[in-house]
């Protein structure tokens, strides 16, 4: 946590830039942690809750050690991207945007990912997993278990 | 000297070096005794453009008939404008701003008063927000939060979240630590969403959760002011130590005292 602080100057600029590996670091913001974001850079704490809950990249609750994307843009979603977040629901017994209790998996939608070109699309921890089915996507989750 | 028409009224203004510092529209409108309503803007605090009510169509000779709308609380004057506000084209776009905001608080007396001067009394559009009607008022001016920063300095609230789930509230949305109690939030609130309790001796603001105690005058016993309010404006102003123990009126009687001369003079009156 030390390493993280000093590695930024403490200018405004910088607040985003220590939140995102805060971020990284914990998978989540603690409520400890953003106080002391606040009180290192000076800056009211009302502004720092606002700065961690206005951007969907921070979540204030632990998020699970593998996070699944489900495309959800345009292109994703007319070749059935509902169905396999649907599925996903299924087998993990979540809802987008939440974790399962074991903390192994977060289900989350994004608008577009830029690779429409591979919809439906699935993506699990950075890595990319194109043409995605309702099939598929059962066996790929048995590698991440 | 600019020289401005706002609806066919010609104003002088005098310039600014600045263009930043200018006056506004809206105030040089108010200044001409035009009417333009209002929801986010505030006198005392920067111009903010957030409800988008106080709009008004602009044009210059020289743009050929051309004109645009501005949120007149935001706009400087310039030399040579010409101001409608309350053209066609401003009272539709005001409409529409209306028939969303009532979509938002179908319940709000002040929304529905407005809006009823444009003889909107419904809404086509239905809102996302859980719970549905909200609970609360707010409009999300941010006049509130606005307050709470440039004029009180203490950030007690802030926008949280964002889209169609944003809210005003306190860091965590649990009881703010730095909140004064004043009550500026819900002094400025045009939609009256912001609640003090005063029960006793405790003083509640509904939005930041805190509560804190109040303070009794010294002379007379009446509750007047919250304990962190008292504290703040003690530390600010040294020399009024004995007279910020008092409330409103014993303060006034106080200082009519010193000035004529002691109590005899006092009861004389």
């Amino acid at each position: 946590m030390k390493d993280i602080f000093n590695k930024y100057e403490k200018k405004d600029e910088n607040i985003l830039g220590l939140l995102e590996d805060i971020q990284t670091e914990f998978n989540y913001l603690s409520e400890e942690n953003i106080r002391k974001v606040a009180e290192a850079f000076g800056v009211p704490l009302s502004r720092i809750f606002g700065i961690s809950t206005f951007y969907k990249s921070f979540s204030l609750t632990p998020k699970g050690k593998h996070i699944i994307w489900v495309c959800s843009g345009t292109a994703c979603h007319v070749r059935g991207a509902p169905k396999i977040s649907d599925r996903l629901t299924q087998l993990l017994g979540i809802e987008p945007g939440g974790t399962t209790p074991d903390n192994q998996f977060t289900l989350e939608t994004v608008n577009c990912l830029g690779a429409c070109a591979l919809g439906p699309l699935v993506v699990i921890d950075g890595k990319y997993h194109g043409k995605m089915s309702v099939d598929k996507i059962e066996k790929l989750l048995q590698d991440y278990k | 000297m600019h020289k401005i028409n706002i609806d066919g009224q010609t104003v002088e203004v005098e310039p600014h070096r600045q263009s930043s510092t200018e006056k506004t529209i809206l105030e040089v409108a108010k200044s001409a005794g035009i009417y333009i309503p209002t929801l986010c803007y505030h006198p005392a605090l920067e111009p903010y453009g957030a409800c988008r009510l106080c709009l008004v169509e602009i044009t210059k000779p020289e743009w050929k008939e051309w004109s645009k709308l501005v949120v007149s609380c935001a706009y400087h004057v310039e030399n040579n404008l010409i101001v409608k506000t309350s053209s066609e084209k401003v009272i539709k776009a005001r409409k529409f701003i209306l028939e969303l905001l009532l979509a938002r608080v179908p319940e709000s007396d002040v929304i529905q008063k407005l809006a009823n001067q444009y003889g909107i009394t419904k809404t086509r559009f239905s809102s996302s927000l859980n719970p549905e009607p909200p609970t609360l008022n707010c409009i999300l001016c941010g006049l509130c939060v606005r307050v709470c920063d440039e004029i009180i300095g203490e950030n007690a609230i802030c926008f949280a979240y964002r889209g169609a789930n944003r809210e005003v509230m306190a860091p965590f949305n649990k009881p703010s630590e730095v909140c004064l109690t004043c009550g500026a939030c819900a002094f400025v609130c045009p939609m009256g969403a912001i609640k003090i309790e005063d029960i006793v001796d405790i003083r509640k603001i509904s939005i930041s959760k805190t509560e804190a105690s109040l303070v009794r005058c010294k002379n007379c016993g009446v509750t007047f002011t919250a304990l962190p309010v008292s504290e703040k404006v003690k530390k600010k102003f040294q020399t009024l130590q004995e007279l910020l123990e008092l409330c409103q009126k014993c303060r006034r009687k106080k200082t009519i005292e010193k000035l004529s001369y002691g109590p005899m003079a006092i009861r004389n009156i």
